[in-house]
């Protein structure tokens, strides 16, 4: 598996560069800033030589090496409690944190972003995102069993909105579906704020046992170095440090050659082939090639390890000849892994190889020397110390400020505001709004999007998007398994990025709750502007500051995650966007409750748990009457504690045959959302929650207080259900019953819609901008 | 395998001489269904025996399933490449001999048997050009088969259907001979979601122990992981197989 001839390159050695300090070098043009480049000059006491420019330059690049936020993130790792740290095997700082399930399982995962390339190029963004963070998970020595995707589009009417969507979505469907992991839910949002900067976030878990944990690490003097997969080849070139870390500008050229293309065929037999190799213990440490490419896997893998690694780059096996060390190094290939190998183990790793039919090539080996060295047909080029190049990279304080302009945004009510003059009042108009809210961009009917998913693959599907988490099993003989759920309110973290951060996280936690699930873990997508500018680096503080306050206060630990900058175009920044995705545990997933209620609950109680107060502001309809002002709801963490306490136990203790939170849209949208989820209507009435709260009925309705929930109850279970509510001081109030004849949701005293309305209404949005 | 799955239909529990069946389960580069469709055939009561694709070996297997995926990622045309399998080869003369193999194949199993000539017709890119995934109604037309004898004649199930190029043509002369020749063996009900002619969702070979068919059975098999989390329709296909091998040709 030789290369041909070695290319004849003027090959920029350290010797060379040793020779002719005064070389001018492309620093800039790479993003690099001029104190980072005498930085590196100083590091190596030398000019570096082109192939060390191109590693240190992706290394340091914002998209690897966290510059602007790692000051910041350092709370997720202080805020943490022993109790928290009971469960989790692996924490922050490998490819993915590993949580303990009990009966020898772990669970790993991750979310992270792949929003420039899905803007430049939608498909084959959005299918590399979905490959990049399969591979985390495959590099921890974890079977992939499932992957989420939340999407942030602009205006559901701009005509770009045509190609980014139509593309991201057949781009996370061509991809992951080809894999065989079920899609199990996401979220979708639109909003003009996205326009130029769509959000493509990716989560995938993955399953094993204790014994099968792997960690990015080369250890072992003398140990081989492997590179196999898919061949090296142009894509992808500068990815992290150009796309991932700078902001759009209409002025320069097209990056689309800086989009990696995806080959999903190839992943998935990566993934088997990955798993036989882990099965048959024959690798020692192992490292997936995503961002900066050989560049990354090489000097992590050094820097975790414990000696040094020598590399001869002549033995890539590439797609394009004519590719020079430093683009080599740099490029973002996909579907290639690299692994350290023990001598006695080449022989078997081969034959796995030749069984999958996967190339490889033996690229070097782990020395004592402490350095990183590669070598160009035996001249060396890079010779550096590894951690310099992955965990030494600048860290900055970056300036913030709160925005001048925050107080004035604050200030700015909905109710007080010419939007919200005339709000529905009469039953008419509360029904028009109801169908207005539930046909709107994003609370419609997201099955355009969820259909061109697999959601069956494996067999193990318990819940998926439609329902509050999507629902996993890994272990048939128990049942036991894993709820998650991903959510993030730009709007609210727009009006109050410390209380947003929180809120995305008490959504996410609700919703594993709301399934039967204990959350056990967060894995969070930091997507902002620049932080180069002080009001973003506000937000992006505040949000940190308030999410692992959060994480700390409901006792989840952020296990991984990402950041993602420069989500702008000009000066105009997105929303602060953070996806929190939170993880839950169920012992058995036959016992999780699903969001809706079928036939079969005819009469069942329907109780709304929670209390509810005016909070419009930041809301779902405050958005469709245009308004973006004022506070977003109150954060109560010690209430989402309780009534997630409460719907795990009622679930635990089947008390409840359905559950739903109550997020954007509130009430009537939830109510709503459960009648459509099987087509089974309900009879409320809002007369106990608005004289016990103080509220008129279109505030009962859409406001968007949190900590809420709807449970279905079988009469059965109802005087257990008060019981337990009232033993624990919980507000809750007995709405109605399931209606299985009314084909219908009756609001009493207000209106009537019938599920018919409901659905056209809702499904029709989609399918009129997209077909 | 949990042993409290329902059984649909008046399927009585699989005898000790029935769960003594072997049926292998096809594995190709870029299978994804593989591991199901075992599930399944435990569910059903017999052993599932892993057949690798490179392998000339069929290890005695009773029956095989050819399991969906992106075989070869469906490189050049979907099954155009898996065709050439050597397992394939084995399992074609096996078919075609007098002892009958009963073969399943679902989804890019059944594009695999197009693509070899074991089923007319082929798939192409469905009608409205996207991947779907959604829970489907199937008319069972012939109940006749290896893998349908479980249900009732016009029986309708619903069974779990995703694909990207499931539209089955054929021309005229083969349609109106596979359904002269009673050899549509499933059609979509209600609404074709793909633009299959005359709205085929599988057929079957003339002398009935081969069947090939877009939708999964292998992902309705258990309740509470199915079609709207309760369907457990497909699981009288792997039933039937082992009714069919009790009833003479094992």
């Amino acid at each position: 598996m030789s290369q041909e001839a070695t290319k004849e390159f003027n090959i920029d050695t350290v010797d060379n560069a040793a020779g002719t300090p005064d070389v001018e070098l492309p620093w800039a043009e790479l993003g690099l800033k001029d104190n980072e480049f005498a930085e590196i000059v100083k590091i190596l006491g030398r000019r570096p030589t082109a192939a060390e420019l191109a590693m240190y330059s992706v290394m340091w690049s914002e998209h690897c090496s966290y510059k602007s936020t790692k000051n910041h993130l350092r709370q997720f790792g202080q805020k943490v409690t022993e109790e928290m740290k009971k469960d989790l095997m692996v924490g922050m700082g490998e490819n993915a944190g590993v949580t303990d399930l009990g009966d020898g399982w772990a669970v790993t995962f991750k979310i992270e972003s792949h929003n420039s390339p899905s803007f430049v190029e939608p498909y084959q963004g959005a299918a590399t995102g979905i490959g990049g963070i399969v591979r985390d998970i495959i590099s921890m020595g974890a079977r992939p069993i499932a992957v989420m995707d939340p999407l942030r589009f602009g205006a559901i009417d701009h005509e770009d909105s045509q190609r980014v969507v139509h593309g991201v979505v057949s781009g996370i469907g061509g991809y992951g579906n080809s894999l065989g992991l079920p899609n199990i839910g996401g979220e979708t949002v639109f909003d003009p704020i996205y326009q130029g900067n769509p959000l493509v976030n990716a989560l995938a878990v993955g399953a094993l046992r204790h014994e099968d944990l792997r960690l990015a690490n080369a250890s072992g003097v003398g140990n081989k170095v492997v590179l196999f997969g898919a061949r090296t080849g142009g894509d992808g070139i500068g990815g992290a440090s150009v796309l991932a870390s700078e902001s759009f500008d209409d002025t320069k050229p097209s990056k689309r050659p800086a989009v990696q293309v995806g080959d999903p065929f190839a992943e998935k037999v990566l993934i088997e082939c990955c798993l036989e190799l882990f099965k048959a213990s024959l690798v020692e440490g192992i490292q997936d090639l995503g961002a900066a490419g050989i560049s990354c896997a090489t000097s992590e893998l050094a820097s975790n390890g414990e000696g040094g690694m020598q590399v001869e780059l002549t033995n890539v096996l590439l797609r394009d000849s004519t590719l020079t060390p430093g683009e080599i190094l740099m490029s973002e290939s996909q579907e290639r892994m690299m692994a350290v190998v023990t001598p006695e183990n080449v022989e078997a790793f081969e034959a796995v190889m030749a069984k999958w039919n996967v190339e490889y090539s033996w690229l070097g080996e782990v020395t004592d020397t402490d350095r990183l060295i590669i070598t160009w047909d035996g001249e060396v080029i890079v010779d550096v110390d590894p951690k310099t190049v992955a965990h030494d990279g600048p860290v900055y304080d970056r300036p913030y400020a709160r925005p001048q302009w925050q107080d004035a945004l604050q200030a700015d009510t909905f109710k007080s505001s010419a939007a919200g003059a005339n709000l529905p009042a009469t039953g008419e108009e509360l029904k028009a709004a109801t169908l207005e809210l539930i046909a709107s961009p994003n609370l419609c009917d997201k099955s355009w999007i969820t259909s061109q998913y697999d959601r069956y693959v494996g067999g193990n599907t318990a819940l998926a998007a439609p329902d509050d988490a999507g629902v996993v099993r890994i272990d048939e003989s128990t049942g036991l398994g894993v709820a998650i759920a991903t959510d993030a309110n730009g709007r609210y973290t727009y009006l109050d990025p410390y209380a947003g951060a929180q809120l995305a996280l008490a959504e996410s936690y609700r919703n594993v709750a709301t399934s039967g699930a204990v959350p056990a873990a967060v894995s969070d997508c930091l997507n902002y502007g620049s932080p180069e500018d002080p009001d973003v680096m506000w937000q992006l503080a505040e949000g940190i500051r308030g999410l692992s306050d959060a994480c700390m206060e409901l006792g989840v630990p952020v296990t991984g995650g990402n950041v993602s900058l420069y989500n702008q175009t000009g000066d105009k920044a997105i929303h602060p966007t953070p996806v929190v995705a939170t993880l839950g545990k169920l012992d058995d997933v036959a016992r999780r409750t699903p969001s809706g209620w079928r036939e079969e609950a005819d009469g069942q109680a329907i109780y709304l748990i929670g209390t509810t107060a005016d909070e419009l502001d930041g809301s779902e309809f405050a958005n469709l009457r245009g308004h973006l002002g004022g506070l977003p709801p109150k954060v109560d963490l010690a209430a989402e504690k309780e009534l997630g306490e409460i719907l795990i136990n009622a679930s635990r203790d089947g008390m409840i045959d359905a559950a739903h939170d109550l997020s954007e849209g509130g009430l009537v949208a939830a109510l709503s959302e459960m009648v459509l989820r099987y087509g089974v209507g309900a009879r409320v009435a809002l007369d106990e929650i608005k004289q016990r709260d103080g509220l008129d009925s279109f505030t009962a309705l859409f406001s968007e207080s949190q900590a809420r929930a709807l449970v279905a109850v079988p009469r059965s279970e109802e005087v257990r259900f008060n019981d337990m509510t009232s033993a624990r001081g919980v507000t809750v109030a007995r709405l109605g019953i399931v209606d299985a004849q009314s084909g219908a949701l009756e609001i009493q005293g207000e209106f009537t819609v019938s599920v018919d309305e409901l659905r056209e209404a809702s499904e029709g949005t989609m399918k009129k901008y997209f077909g | 395998m949990s042993a409290e799955l329902p059984l649909i239909g008046d399927y009585s529990t699989p005898s000790t001489e029935i769960s003594g069946a072997r049926i292998g389960v096809v594995t190709f580069p870029g299978t994804l269904d593989d591991r199901d469709a075992a599930r399944a055939v435990r569910a059903a009561g017999a052993e599932a025996v892993s057949l690798w694709h490179a392998d000339t070996d069929l290890q005695d297997v009773d029956a095989v399933v050819i399991p969906g995926g992106f075989s070869y990622g469906d490189y050049l045309r979907a099954g155009a490449i898996s065709r050439f399998a050597p397992m394939m080869a084995k399992i074609a003369d096996a078919a075609n001999s007098d002892a009958k193999l009963p073969v399943l194949g679902i989804c890019n199993g059944f594009q695999i048997l197009t693509e070899s000539h074991l089923l007319p017709g082929s798939m192409i890119k469905n009608d409205h050009l996207k991947f779907i995934c959604r829970d489907q109604l199937l008319r069972v037309e012939n109940n006749q088969t290896a893998w349908t004898n479980g249900f009732e004649a016009g029986q309708e199930i619903t069974i779990v259907l995703k694909n990207q190029d499931g539209q089955y043509v054929a021309d005229e002369k083969v349609l109106d001979e596979l359904e002269a020749e009673n050899r549509i063996a499933f059609s979509y009900v209600g609404w074709n979601p793909n633009g299959s002619r005359r709205s085929i969702a599988g057929v079957s070979n003339k002398a009935g122990n081969v069947v090939g068919l877009m939708p999964h059975p292998e992902h309705a098999i258990e309740a509470g992981f199915g079609p709207d989390h309760r369907g457990t329709d497909g699981l009288a296909f792997f039933t039937s197989v082992l009714t069919h091998l009790v009833g003479g040709k094992k």
